[in-house]
């Protein structure tokens, strides 16, 4: 059961959780709160297309029910930026065409916004050959960071040539521009 | 997906309670919502884990204990883990990838169910899904099934890489159940198929995982090596996990486990007597290769395991052998 107030702030609004513990997250973001931004791929973990920020950490929203998002603070695309005020990560998007269908892109963009915040964290990845180190964000390690969003268009070059353009304007990574 | 109950337990105590009244425990969901999703899972009663007090990871005398509700990405940024017991942090980080790292849990990683496609199926014939169906994959596609420890009933793999690690670190299961606490080495934790391929692991009705103990670090080289169809967010064809300290030009103690090789992760101390107190050599390699693969048996699409597994090995080993400390 959900407690009556069972709430999630979605891109800073508390909203009381679906009563059916089996909608997704992904479910509950699109058709009941109308935040048709992030997109259902695969729904089943394996495209990134879901792809939502929960607490600031980057998570596949199709897999997990919203019921156990209980007192969350959940960011989706709609909150990164607006048409007319893009964030700096959607603007080197556009630049560098990182996109053709754009299917895949509010999954990439919320993905490479919690990748900045890992790399500031310190956090090692399969790339990384030292775990102990800072990571740099070599074009190697931006792909195996990025490697759970699929791009069916294969933007896949331009998305790292985006996101090193980011990630070079915010030279001490500290997750502060994306 | 079918209808159901769920309940979010506030403390161990409480998650063991609803266990034992017949409730289905999720941690992360990464794997249990998908086989509901498929209706492989059909539970009436969900717990949640997420407040039941399992989220920490602490010291445990020289070692460590990872809390069971600790996620992937959490155990591997950990700074203990990346300094002491690197294999872990590395078999983790080649698992998966960052989004489901970061809800995918300890215990429920351990748990997690194989990927054969035929289990994923419900109109195919299969003996874990459906026992006394059949096996789909025996004749089937089964190139990512297993060539060691499979039975008449399942070639199935656990396809997981955390307790691949786990298995060459020693590390123990520490669990709760109506039967009281057990601390199971994970070695004896998963099941080879038998004739009861439904059941994965040793644990009981209502009996939930606490944590995982890993002993005090080896000081060893540590390595995965996880070979796979691309080169990120897949699951391994064959992985190798290996703890080794040279002295003196030769290897002085050695852990290997392998991974998507068995049909659980699979450690066998013969090789391991093969390359202890010997110079490394590609002819050492091979003889531990064949030890290692002397029972091994391909259904065909996955025959290539067999060879690829000997040079996994022997590759893993040369990296870690030149690289060994004293
Ligand atoms: C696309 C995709 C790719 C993947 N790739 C990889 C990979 O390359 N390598 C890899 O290792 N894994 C991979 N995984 C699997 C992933 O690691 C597992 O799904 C995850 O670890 C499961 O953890 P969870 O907390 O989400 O478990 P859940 O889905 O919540 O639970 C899984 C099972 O464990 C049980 N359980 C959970 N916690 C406990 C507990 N404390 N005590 C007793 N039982 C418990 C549940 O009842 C359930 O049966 C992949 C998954 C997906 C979807
Ligand atoms: S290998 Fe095991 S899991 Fe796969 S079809 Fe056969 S019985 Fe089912
Ligand atoms: S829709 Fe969630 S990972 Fe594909
Ligand atoms: S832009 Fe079309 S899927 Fe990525």
């Amino acid at each position: 059961m959900v407690s009556s107030t069972a709430m999630a702030v979605v891109n800073g609004v508390a909203n009381p959780l679906p009563a059916d513990p089996r909608r997704t997250l992904l479910e509950w973001l699109r058709e009941d709160l109308g935040l048709t931004g992030t997109k259902k791929g695969c729904d089943h973990g394996q495209c990134g297309a879901c792809t939502v920020l929960v607490e600031g950490r980057r998570i596949n929203s199709c897999l997990s029910l919203a019921q156990l998002h209980d007192g969350d603070e959940i960011e989706t695309i709609e909150a990164i930026g607006t048409p007319d005020k893009l964030a700096p990560l959607q603007r080197a998007f556009v630049t560098h065409d990182g996109f053709q269908c754009g299917y895949c892109t509010p999954g990439q963009i919320c993905s490479a916004k919690a990748l900045m915040q890992e790399l500031a964290d310190g956090w090692a990845s399969a790339q990384t050959e030292d775990l102990t180190a800072r990571p740099s964000p070599t074009p190697e390690e931006l792909r195996e960071r990025m490697s759970g969003n699929i791009c069916r268009c294969g933007a896949y070059s331009n998305i790292i040539a985006a996101l090193e353009e980011v990630i070079a304007a915010d030279a001490d990574h500290q997750g502060t521009v994306a | 997906m079918r209808p159901f109950a769920l309940d979010h337990a506030a403390s161990t105590a409480e998650a063991l309670q609803f266990l034992d009244d017949g409730a289905t425990a999720i941690a992360g969901g990464t794997n249990l919502v998908d086989l509901m999703k498929l209706q492989i899972a059909t539970p009436e009663r969900l717990v949640s884990l997420r407040r039941s007090g399992l989220g920490d990871i602490a010291q445990d005398g020289e070692g460590l204990r990872i809390g069971a509700l600790v996620t992937n990405a959490d155990c591997a940024a950990d700074m203990q883990v990346r300094e002491n017991w690197p294999l872990l942090a590395k078999a983790i980080l080649a698992g998966a990838s960052p989004q489901l790292r970061n809800r995918a849990t300890t215990g429920g990683n351990l748990c997690q169910r194989t990927r054969c496609g035929y289990f994923y199926d419900t109109s195919q014939a299969c003996n874990k899904r459906d026992p006394g169906s059949g096996c789909a994959a025996r004749e089937g596609f089964n190139r990512i099934h297993a060539v060691l420890g499979t039975s008449d009933a399942c070639i199935a793999t656990y396809p997981g890489d955390m307790a691949v690690a786990m298995l060459a670190l020693e590390a123990v299961v520490l669990t709760q159940g109506p039967s009281g606490e057990r601390e199971i080495p994970i070695a004896q934790f998963h099941l080879p198929p038998g004739d009861d391929p439904a059941r994965d692991n040793v644990l009981e009705a209502g009996e939930l995982i606490t944590a995982v103990r890993l002993p005090a670090p080896t000081g060893g080289v540590q390595i995965y090596r996880k070979v796979r169809d691309r080169a990120s967010y897949a699951f391994a064809l064959v992985s190798v996990a290996v703890d080794l300290t040279m002295n003196e030009g030769r290897i002085a103690r050695c852990a290997l486990a392998f991974g998507s090789l068995g049909t659980v992760p699979w450690r066998d101390p013969a090789v391991e007597q093969v390359l202890i107190g010997e110079a490394p050599s590609s002819a050492l390699f091979a003889k531990a290769a064949e030890v290692l693969l002397k029972d091994a048996q391909g259904f065909g699409a996955n025959d290539f395991k067999i060879p690829l597994a000997a040079r996994a090995l022997a590759a893993t080993l040369n990296d870690a052998t030149r690289t060994g400390k004293a």
